[in-house]
């Protein structure tokens, strides 16, 4: 339901930006919102508009994430209606109404569409499953892009093939050095975002892709893969593999806070966001090691079971009260040693857990 | 903060269920809170220190019952890496409400998986209670093992129970022998981790709860956070706890907050002291790595 609602959200959102287009759509599209019930009124409507421009209808029936091809300002009048076709599942009706009534609701509040912050997501050699993390907050995510942050770039989501000005960038999976275009997409995602966050093991450490020497198809040349840090600056570390939603979710109201809060909420958002951008000028190796070398060789392990506990791989085990590495089973994704409570710990921001936890819930709202 | 933490109350306390008292440490608050929180359904299971195939090795177990939760009853004195359920009580286990108990360091580490859940998915909203111990410093399993056999001269196996108190560590077997070291004898054998701990009772759980300040068989509870305290209220209102204020129980607040005191300022030296361990080419101090401070 959503997902869609909120692709067709995006559209709209947009329409005012080059309304007069075909003057048409606006009166007609409200009318057929209403009776969306009753399909045949809402068919016979759609079609003449849609035949001269075969193409985007033909890809609407089928694949929605495709459905915006190039010719934008005439799609979009058109997109309402091509939803209501594939009416074929009685399912699909009530989201269709609500996407309407949603339009409409939209058209009225400019301004708060205006006070959000846009985020977009990089998509380099990664799995997707970053990507995908985003979409597991579920109702979370529709709550983070009514209100604070306009998804304005990403892969499937977003029909916007060239890479935008944005506030947040959240790059995932790491560069391949190459392929020219990762290269050079990552330096316009650098040159175009004011906070570029390495999103997700791969992009922030090399994650799994560390591992790869070429020779695999389609692209056996495609062998050197490198955190994005090698190539571009990073400001923030999101790591882990796949990355939590309710984490990036946390940066994405943090990231809010901080571009569009008050006073108050952007000192907490700069409290709560220094250790990940800490974590960024950390360095760009993550390893099951790091256990080692920067906890337990550092006199600073007390066994408490964290990084176990956190492995998305299950290869650290607690042998008689500190964690045991299976280092051929390790990914390198980074998440033991940024969840470990003595990576960091600031005081500052996790006495105030019950105030910031209910404050995030509350935005959540 | 205080070296006691935020709390809305500091109360004296024992438990009313003698099945809990007669294997519990002290006051049996932890056991009968998670009982009463199991039975209320506020929690679906708890992760607990249980028993493992080594005498007086932890282990950490979800527990589901009151029968596993009194198997578990008593302290050990030393690790049990409880954090390392807290994905797995959500997955494998299937509980949308999670309790926890631990000592300060792993409250801590609860706190910061809920705050910054960066590889504990589906974590932050299932933790719904949240037990902390006092601690003032913790053991390997290897150390325990030095101090009870070497020192105490008494096989793991035989004891019944281990204590400390009055500045003794105390080892009572099963066939009523008592054997006894000084405490500050055993702190060569304190895990490093713990030099640089700046917790003493917890301060950030939802409820903590500790022998000292409170008599013999006794603890001194802190109701910290909200959700504890609608927990404290909801067992005390099913007569789960006799208490006593503690202003009127021996040796009460200051004692603990004297002991708090205590290991914050030695243990925040050590912080400080970390800083300046070695020594550059240009003369000036060579530090380790500080985690108040940056990862």
């Amino acid at each position: 339901m959503g997902l869609l609602s909120t692709i067709k959200e995006r559209i709209f959102g947009r329409r005012p930006e080059k309304p007069p287009e075909n003057p048409e759509a606006k009166p007609e599209s409200k009318p057929e919102v209403k009776p969306a019930a009753s399909q045949p009124q809402t068919k016979p409507e759609v079609k003449p508009e849609a035949k001269p421009e075969a193409k985007p209808e033909a890809k609407t029936a089928r694949s929605k994430p495709h459905r915006k091809p190039e010719e934008k300002p005439e799609v979009k009048p058109e997109a309402k209606p091509a939803a209501s076709q594939p009416q074929a599942k009685p399912a699909v009706k009530p989201s269709d109404v609500k996407v309407n009534e949603k339009v409409e609701v939209v058209q009225k509040e400019e301004k708060p569409v205006a006070e959000k912050i846009s985020i977009g997501e990089l998509h380099l050699s990664g799995c997707t499953g970053c990507l995908v993390t985003l979409a597991d907050n579920y109702e979370g995510l529709f709550k983070l892009l009514d209100d604070y942050a306009d998804l304005v770039y990403a892969l499937t989501l977003v029909d916007v093939r060239h890479v935008p000005e944005m506030d947040v960038c959240l790059v995932e999976g790491s560069c391949c050095l190459n392929d020219k275009l990762s290269v050079e997409e990552l330096k316009e995602a650098r040159a175009k975002s004011k906070v570029l966050v390495a999103y997700g093991a791969c992009a922030a450490y090399g994650n799994i892709t560390r591992f790869c020497r070429g020779g695999q198809w389609n692209q056996p040349g495609h062998e050197a893969f490198v955190p994005i840090s090698e190539v571009v600056d990073v400001d923030l570390y999101i790591p882990s593999c796949p990355p939590c939603p309710q984490q990036v979710r946390n940066v994405a109201v943090m990231a809010y806070l901080l571009l569009k809060g008050n006073d108050e909420q952007k000192s907490l958002a700069t409290a709560y966001l220094t250790p990940l951008m800490q974590l960024a000028q950390r360095g760009n190796e993550a390893c099951g090691c790091d256990l080692m070398y920067d906890v337990i060789n550092q006199s600073l392990c007390m066994g408490c079971g964290t990084c176990a506990g956190t492995c998305p791989v299950r290869a650290i085990t607690m042998e008689y009260g500190k964690p045991n590495v299976n280092r051929d089973q390790c990914i390198k994704c980074g998440a033991c040693y940024a969840q470990c409570p003595r990576s960091w710990f600031n005081f500052d921001v996790m006495n105030n857990y019950e105030g910031i936890m209910g404050a995030i819930k509350g935005a959540m709202q | 903060m205080d070296v006691l933490g935020n709390y809305k109350s500091a109360i004296s306390a024992r438990s009313t269920d003698k099945d809990i008292t007669k294997k519990s440490q002290d006051g049996g608050i932890i056991t009968t809170l998670f009982a009463y929180a199991l039975e209320e359904g506020i929690i679906d299971g708890a992760i607990i220190a249980g028993p493992s195939d080594e005498p007086w090795k932890p282990q950490p177990m979800v527990a589901t019952t009151k029968a596993e939760l009194l198997a578990a009853a008593g302290t050990r004195y030393t690790i049990s890496p409880n954090l390392s359920l807290i994905k797995e009580a959500t997955r494998s286990y299937g509980l949308d409400r999670v309790g926890i108990v631990g000592t300060p360091c792993q409250i801590q580490a609860v706190r910061k998986a809920q705050l910054y859940p960066i590889g504990m998915r589906d974590v932050d909203d299932k933790i719904a209670l949240a037990l902390g111990i006092y601690c003032m410093e913790n053991l390997s399993y290897q150390a325990l093992e030095a101090i009870v056999e070497d020192h105490c001269n008494q096989k793991m196996e035989s004891v019944k129970k281990m204590d400390i108190g009055k500045g003794k560590f105390t080892v009572y077997t099963e066939r009523g022998a008592v054997s006894q070291m000084p405490l500050k004898l055993i702190h060569k054998y304190v895990q490093p981790g713990c030099n640089v701990c700046l917790d003493y009772v917890a301060n950030l759980a939802d409820i903590s709860s500790g022998s000292v300040g409170s008599p013999d068989g006794w603890s001194t509870v802190f109701v910290r956070s909200m959700k504890g305290n609608a927990v404290w209220d909801g067992a005390m209102a099913a007569g789960l706890f006799e208490t006593k204020p503690m202003d009127q129980v021996k040796p009460g607040l200051d004692l603990v907050k004297k002991l708090a005191t205590e290991k914050i300022t030695k243990n925040q030296k050590n912080v400080d002291a970390r800083k300046t361990i070695g020594l550059k080419a240009d003369g000036t101090p060579k530090g380790l790595r500080n985690p108040y401070e940056s990862p």
